[in-house]
C-alpha cells in the first residue's frame, strides 16, 4: 500500500493520508485530480471496485466532502479519496465513464445533496423524491421540522397533553403524591 | 466453444421483424407505432421483491426497455440518523431491511466502537458471529422460497418460511425480539445465550438439513425450475466491476469476494470456512451458489455451537451513553449479508451526534443498474424470477 500511495504521490499532490485499519485507508486530494487519480488507481493499481460515492455536509466550512471508496481484490485494502468541493457552486466531474453505475450515485447526490455532475446519465432525473420544491432535504440547513408542518397538518379534534401531568392526573391518581416523590402510601 | 457448435451457429439469425430496430445496441422505440405497450410491473405486485416498480416496454411479451422507479420505500434514515445521539440510531439502523437486520447492527456498532477506539470481549464476538450466520441463514430461506414462488411453485416458499420461523423463535430467545432485535449494542450484545440454547439450536440445524434435502430433490432437480432459470439474466465476469456487483450474484461469476474471507472479521478465521464460486454466471448457477452458501452457512453455526464459550463477559465498559461523545474521525466497517458487501460509512464530529451516516447495501446497484440491462430481451414471465435471482431488497436503495 505504501508503494501505491508513493507512487501516486509522484504524480499529483496528496493533502493528508489516514490509516484507520490494516485494510482502510483515507486520502484527499485537490478536486482537479479527481479524474487523473481514479483512472490511475482503477487501471494501474488495480483498484477496480466502486464500493460507494457519497457526500458529507461540512456547512460551517461551506464545503461538501465527497468520497468514493474504491476497493482493491488482489491486495485487500478499501481505500477512500476525499474530495472538498464548494457548498454553493457544487459541481463536479461524472465519474461515469470509468464505472458505468456510478451514475446511480451521481443522481442521487444530486438530488439529496443538490451536487451537479454534467454529463452523467439521467442525472436530472428524480430518484427517490417526485415534485420536490424545497432545498435537497440532506443538506443541513433544510429543516425537517419546519417542512413537516408546512406540508402535514394536525388531525383535526386531536389534543396533545403534557404526558408528565397527564400521566399524574389519570394514572397516578389514586396516590396521595406524585410518582416524582415516591409512593409513600404503600 | 467447441467447432461443431460455431459452425451450426454460423448462418444463425434471428428473426427480429417483429421487434424494434437496433441502433448503436439500444432499440429505438417509437409508441406512436403501436408495436409496443407501456407496462407497469409494481409497486404493488406479487412479482416484485417489495415495492419497487420496474417500467417495461412490451413487445409481444419481451420487454425491450425496462426502468426501475422507487421512493415507495423511502423512509430518510440517513437524515433521521443525523438528529440523533448514537445509542439512539443503533435502534434505528436494523430497520433498514427486514429480512437481515443484524448486519446493518453489527457494522453501526463497530463503527461506533471503532470510533471510539472500545475493544469488545471475546465472547460478544462469537455470539455476533452466531448471531450474523443465523440472520444469513434466515434471508437466505426467505430467498429460497421467493425464487421459488416466482417461479410458480409456492409449496417450496411455505416450506422455507415455515423453517425461517422456528429461527425466528431462537431469535426470540437469544434476543427478544423476533423481526428487529437491536441485539449488538455498540460495546458487545445485550444478553447472555439463554440456557440449552445451544441444544435447540443444534437441533434445527438437522432439522433445516433435512428440509433442504427435500428442496434439492424438488427445486434444483426440477426440469421446469431448469428450464426457466438456465440461461437467465448471464451476469459476465466482465460485468462483476463494471456494475459493482458483489456477493453470491459476482461469486456466480467466477469472483472471489467474499467480505468474511478476504477482509476478515469476527470470530470468522478462527472457522473453517471455504469460497464458494461457480462460472455459470446464470440465474440458476445464482441459485446453486446460494443454496451451497445455505449449507455452509448451517455448517458454521454447528462449528460456532460447538466453539462458543460458556463463560465470559458480553459487554466492554462504555460511557454513559446519553452524552457520549465520538472523537472526530470517520471509517467504513463491512459485513457479507447474503446479498453481499454490506457497509456503514460513519462520520463523526465530535459531538454527541453523528455527522453522516452512510448504509451501502448490495441491491442498489444490483438492483438499479444491472436490472434494467439484463431485463432487456426476457420475457415478462421471467423478470420476477430475474428480480429474485439478483437477490432485490429495495430498502437498501432509499434508505
Amino acid at each position: 500500500m505504501e508503494q501505491i500511495l508513493n507512487r501516486l504521490k509522484q504524480k499529483i499532490e496528496i493533502k493528508s493520508v489516514i490509516n484507520k485499519r490494516a485494510d482502510l485507508y483515507f486520502i484527499t486530494i485537490k478536486k482537479e485530480h479527481i479524474e487523473l487519480v481514479l483512472s490511475h488507481l482503477k487501471q494501474q493499481e488495480n483498484f477496480t471496485h466502486l464500493a460507494f460515492l457519497q457526500a458529507v455536509d461540512y456547512i460551517e466550512d461551506d464545503k461538501f466532502q465527497l468520497t468514493y471508496m474504491l476497493y482493491n481484490y488482489d491486495i485487500k485494502v478499501n481505500l477512500g479519496i476525499k474530495v472538498f468541493i464548494d457548498r454553493d457552486k457544487s459541481e463536479m466531474t461524472s465519474i461515469h465513464k470509468l464505472w458505468p453505475h456510478a451514475w446511480q450515485y451521481q443522481r442521487e447526490l444530486k438530488e439529496l445533496f443538490g451536487i451537479d455532475f454534467p454529463g452523467s446519465p439521467r442525472v436530472d432525473e428524480s430518484f427517490v423524491l417526485e415534485g420536490w420544491e424545497e432545498i435537497p432535504p440532506m443538506r443541513r440547513d433544510f429543516d425537517t421540522l419546519a417542512y413537516s408542518v408546512k406540508t402535514f397538518y394536525q388531525r383535526p379534534g386531536r389534543t396533545t397533553n403534557d404526558p408528565k401531568r397527564y400521566m399524574k392526573e389519570k394514572l397516578y391518581k389514586n396516590f396521595a403524591k406524585s410518582p416524582e416523590s415516591g409512593r409513600n402510601d404503600e | 466453444m467447441s467447432r461443431i457448435s460455431k459452425n451450426k451457429y454460423d448462418n444463425f439469425k434471428a428473426d427480429r421483424s417483429k421487434f424494434p430496430q437496433m441502433e448503436n445496441g439500444k432499440a429505438i422505440i417509437d409508441l406512436d407505432s403501436h408495436k409496443f405497450t407501456k407496462l407497469w410491473q409494481g409497486p404493488q405486485h406479487p412479482g416484485v421483491t417489495g415495492n419497487m416498480a420496474v417500467e417495461l416496454t412490451i413487445s409481444g411479451d419481451e420487454i425491450v426497455q425496462a426502468k426501475t422507479h422507487v421512493g415507495y420505500l423511502h423512509r430518510g434514515f440517513e437524515k433521521l440518523l443525523e438528529r440523533r445521539k448514537y445509542i439512539q440510531c443503533f435502534t434505528i439502523v436494523c430497520r433498514i431491511c427486514v429480512p437481515e437486520p443484524d448486519t446493518n447492527e453489527y457494522c453501526y456498532s463497530t463503527a461506533v466502537e471503532e470510533l471510539a477506539g472500545i475493544e469488545i470481549p471475546e465472547k460478544a464476538k462469537w455470539i455476533r458471529t452466531l448471531n450474523m450466520e443465523m440472520s444469513r441463514l434466515a434471508s437466505f430461506l426467505m430467498w429460497l422460497g421467493g425464487q421459488a414462488g416466482s417461479l410458480g411453485m409456492g409449496a417450496i416458499g411455505q416450506w422455507t418460511v415455515g423453517m425461517r420461523d422456528f429461527w425466528l423463535d431462537l431469535f426470540e430467545e437469544m434476543t427478544g425480539g423476533r423481526i428487529y432485535h437491536m441485539y449488538m449494542i455498540p460495546g458487545g450484545v445485550r444478553k447472555d445465550l439463554p440456557e440449552g440454547f445451544i441444544m435447540r439450536a443444534k437441533h434445527l440445524v438437522v432439522e433445516t438439513r433435512k428440509l433442504l434435502f427435500d428442496i434439492e430433490k424438488s427445486f434444483f432437480n426440477n426440469a421446469i425450475i431448469k428450464s426457466r432459470l438456465k440461461c437467465l439474466g448471464i451476469i459476465t465476469p466482465e460485468m462483476v466491476d463494471e456494475y459493482g456487483i458483489v456477493g453470491p450474484n459476482a461469486r456466480a461469476s467466477g469472483k472471489e469476494y467474499d467480505v468474511r474471507m478476504n477482509n476478515p472479521y469476527l470470530k470468522y478465521p478462527e472457522l473453517d470456512i471455504k469460497m464458494i464460486t461457480s462460472m455459470g454466471g446464470d440465474a440458476f448457477t445464482r441459485a446453486e451458489v446460494r443454496y451451497q452458501e445455505i449449507h455452509q452457512t448451517l455448517d458454521l453455526i454447528s462449528q460456532i455451537l460447538d466453539k462458543i464459550p460458556e463463560k465470559g463477559e458480553i459487554q466492554a465498559k462504555i460511557p454513559n451513553v446519553v452524552n457520549w461523545k465520538i472523537p472526530t474521525g470517520e471509517t467504513y466497517v463491512k459485513a457479507e449479508s447474503t446479498r453481499g458487501e454490506h457497509g456503514f460509512y460513519v462520520v463523526s464530529d465530535g459531538t454527541k451526534y453523528p455527522r453522516r451516516v452512510y448504509n451501502r447495501g448490495a441491491s442498489y446497484t444490483q438492483a438499479i443498474s444491472v436490472l434494467e440491462k439484463l431485463a432487456v430481451n426476457t420475457s415478462i414471465s421471467d423478470l420476477a424470477g430475474l428480480m429474485v435471482s439478483l437477490h432485490t431488497c429495495p430498502p437498501e436503495i432509499e434508505r
